[in-house]
């Protein structure tokens, strides 16, 4: 694929803008789009597209990067297994500079614990073949995106009888959240720009029930900075129109049904479960668990371990930034107490969290 | 010599020291080392009242990934570090830090791209040193290289003589170095066709300054933290606002690939072989020309210019016509690049 000049012509991009434009002239009040794709979120900014749309069309970011909706629980957990003489920590980067209530795992690292960066879950299956006496414990987040990839990890460590390593799981799935920010009346969200990549594993059926329900326009949208202009337009369109329908921008990658053998590899290893959004909440079904069958491979069932009680930082607003209600800007620690080098939350972590983009791009 | 690894021994001051110097490192670096091996490097005739003087380390891993290693980068990246204070490089000494273990054909690939690289810039290694650390204790090799330059004009160039209307121009595409070292990682199956662009500019940094001197204003070599850390630097430093145009940045599309697929952006990661340049905007379009003319600026571009604005704010007008800011590299996006 292109990735420089195909789906960046400035040609089509200035007309898709004078379009967007066009069709909204008329529209009263302000139509909040939400997008809930850190890639999204990244994009959004990375190109300026904020500063290419009308007035009347408001872009917010919504729980769409895996780092940022991990609760700090989890992280204190990780850090509590980072403690354990035995055990080697294997996450992707991002992770190891959140920070947990009192600590976090680049802290544990800097003191001694055995915490490594991998690029790969496959690489952490091969971290415990070479680490026979140490539990490698590799730190499973993120959507139906990265969670194909770490399920193929447990079903390879059992094809291998690797029996020194195990997942600590909190993925997250699509699009359970979405249903709890349509009928938040604050937020009045108009459309979705539905995710890339995890529509790509999903399918772009996926979010049929929600149109349906919520009576709430669903755009599936690559990331490109056109795909993103087409989706807004695309949406804009069906909100003016007074329609809810499921459209599907990112047609070249996503199929109404998605990416059965992923789907087929997440069912084989994982089930449904409740999960803990940070900012949002307990959400029924909206997470993915281990199953019993591979319980072996299940930080939580294999390793007990005392955690400290949770407690959020102070002024941070993580929360209210995911769900979209404020944006980085209104939080006072923003650019002052909180930095990428010293992150007071763990949106200013990921590269993809709101307040990191804000801080990196933002205007 | 008998023996295929590194020992401590090559470490000790002793006999196998001097074999390791006698037999491997002075004869690799033969025709740009000087030979008496004294404690200190006497350098004579230098007729200048100014001198640049500058060291670096190197650790980067792998030590060889696609299109150089650890050597070449060392002799490169000191020459570059000297060049761009306008001095023409003169000497460099190394400094070589060897983990106990370390295959004595891979430290002799490592000193033999040494010595090219020296030789292709045209400075001569002058004094050196050899340390062994055991194993576990270092990782494989390290490098440092200090070098000294010389001025041959009175130009001053720096990081702050940056004004408004200055056309903004790079040498080449970028993003290379960073991607090719993490293509080289394990785990990573990226494209292969990407390569470090390490290569020594003290040769264009001449031509330049000998045929458009004052109209140089400012030269940097984007190295960790790429082009946006470098131009943020350059407009706080000199107090401008600059403004790029995205659709200008050269970006090799396998570069481009493999930056959105690891989430990275090519503006932040880092170069070896590349250097900015902020010019007289009534000589950007001859200077842009004789940079072409050299192979290591064959891609060169115009890449933006100085605002009258000074807030030292760097924006970026991007390819589909939005705006947005540019800050600096926050935290270490690749540790272990350089
Ligand atoms: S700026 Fe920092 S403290 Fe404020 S919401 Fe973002 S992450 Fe939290």
């Amino acid at each position: 694929m292109k990735y420089s000049s195909e789906y960046r012509d400035p040609q089509l991009a200035a007309a898709m803008v004078t379009a967007i434009a066009a069709e909204v002239a008329d529209y009263a009040g302000t139509m909040v789009l939400m997008e809930v794709c850190g890639t999204h979120t990244m994009s959004i900014y990375q190109h300026g597209i904020r500063s290419l749309l009308p007035e009347q069309i408001r872009l917010v970011s919504g729980p769409g990067c895996p780092v940022c909706v991990t609760p700090i629980r989890y992280v204190d957990r990780a850090v509590a297994y980072a403690r354990q003489p035995e055990s080697i920590i294997a996450t992707f980067g991002d992770m190891i500079r959140v920070p947990g209530s009192s600590s976090s795992l680049l802290r544990e690292k800097a003191m001694g614990a055995a915490v490594q960066i991998v690029y790969s879950p496959l690489d952490a299956v091969k971290l415990a073949e070479n680490n026979p006496g140490k539990q490698v414990i590799f730190l499973g987040i993120g959507f139906e995106t990265t969670a194909p990839t770490i399920a193929g990890s447990i079903l390879e460590a059992a094809r291998c009888g690797v029996d020194n390593y195990a997942v600590f799981c909190s993925h997250k799935t699509m699009p359970a959240p979405m249903a709890v920010l349509t009928a938040d009346p604050y937020l009045q969200v108009a459309g979705y720009l539905c995710p890339a990549h995890v529509s790509a594993v999903i399918g772009a059926e996926a979010y049929r029930p929600l149109v349906e329900e919520y009576q709430v326009p669903c755009v599936v949208t690559g990331f490109e900075p056109l795909d993103m202009l087409r989706g807004i337009q695309l949406l804009a369109q069906q909100v003016v129109d007074g329609r809810a329908e499921v459209e599907n921008e990112y047609q070249r990658i996503v199929k109404p049904e998605g990416n059965l053998r992923a789907l087929e590899i997440l069912r084989q290893v994982f089930e449904p479960c409740d999960a803990d959004w940070r900012g949002i909440g307990p959400i029924a079904g909206s997470g993915l668990r281990i199953r019993e069958e591979f319980a072996a491979f299940d930080a939580e069932r294999r390793f007990h371990v005392a955690v400290e009680e949770p407690r959020e930082q102070k002024g941070c607003l993580c929360g209210e930034i995911l769900k979209g209600k404020v944006t980085p800007k209104d939080c006072p620690l923003f650019r002052r107490g909180c930095t990428p080098e010293n992150p007071v939350g763990a949106c200013m972590v990921s590269s993809e969290g709101t307040c990191a983009a804000e801080y990196k791009y933002g205007c | 010599m008998s023996n295929d690894i590194i020992l401590l021994g090559h470490g000790s001051g002793g006999k196998l020291s001097h074999q390791l110097l006698d037999e491997l490192i002075i004869p690799t670096l033969s025709r740009v080392a000087q030979r008496d091996q004294n404690d200190s490097a006497v350098l004579e005739g230098i007729e200048s009242n100014r001198l640049a003087f500058t060291t670096d380390s190197y650790v980067v891993d792998p030590i060889f990934f696609s299109g150089g290693n650890i050597g070449d980068l060392a002799i490169n990246g000191t020459i570059n570090d000297l060049a761009m204070s306008g001095a023409c490089p003169l000497a460099i000494s190394v400094g070589l830090i060897l983990e106990e273990g370390l295959l004595l054909d891979d430290l002799r690939r490592i000193l033999e791209s040494m010595r090219q690289a020296a030789e292709a810039a045209g400075v001569v290694i002058v004094t050196g040193d050899t340390k062994v650390v055991p194993r576990g204790k270092g990782d494989k090799v390290f490098i440092n290289t200090s070098g000294i330059g010389v001025f041959d004009h009175g130009l001053r160039i720096g990081g702050s003589g940056a004004r408004p209307g200055d056309k903004v121009l790079i040498n080449g595409t970028i993003g290379d170095h960073g991607m090719a070292v993490l293509a080289s990682r394990e785990g990573l199956e990226l494209e292969s066709d990407i390569a470090t662009d390490s290569v020594a500019l003290n040769g264009m940094v001449s031509d330049l300054l000998n045929q458009f001197g004052e109209a140089i204003h400012v030269l940097r070599d984007p190295t960790r933290g790429g082009v946006a850390t470098t131009l943020k630097e350059i407009a706080l430093q000199s107090g401008v606002d600059i403004c790029l145009q995205e659709k200008e940045l050269p970006v090799k599309e396998a570069v481009a690939g493999a930056c959105a697929i690891l989430g990275l952006d090519p503006m932040f990661v880092a170069n070896e072989g590349k250097l900015l340049v902020f010019v007289d905007p009534h000589r950007a379009d001859d200077v842009l020309a004789a940079m072409r003319r050299r192979p290591e600026g064959e891609r060169a571009a115009l890449i933006g210019e100085v605002e009258a604005t000074s807030t030292g704010r760097v924006m970026m007008r991007t390819a589909i016509g939005g705006l947005r800011a540019i800050e600096m590299l926050t935290g270490e996006q690749l540790p272990r690049i350089c």
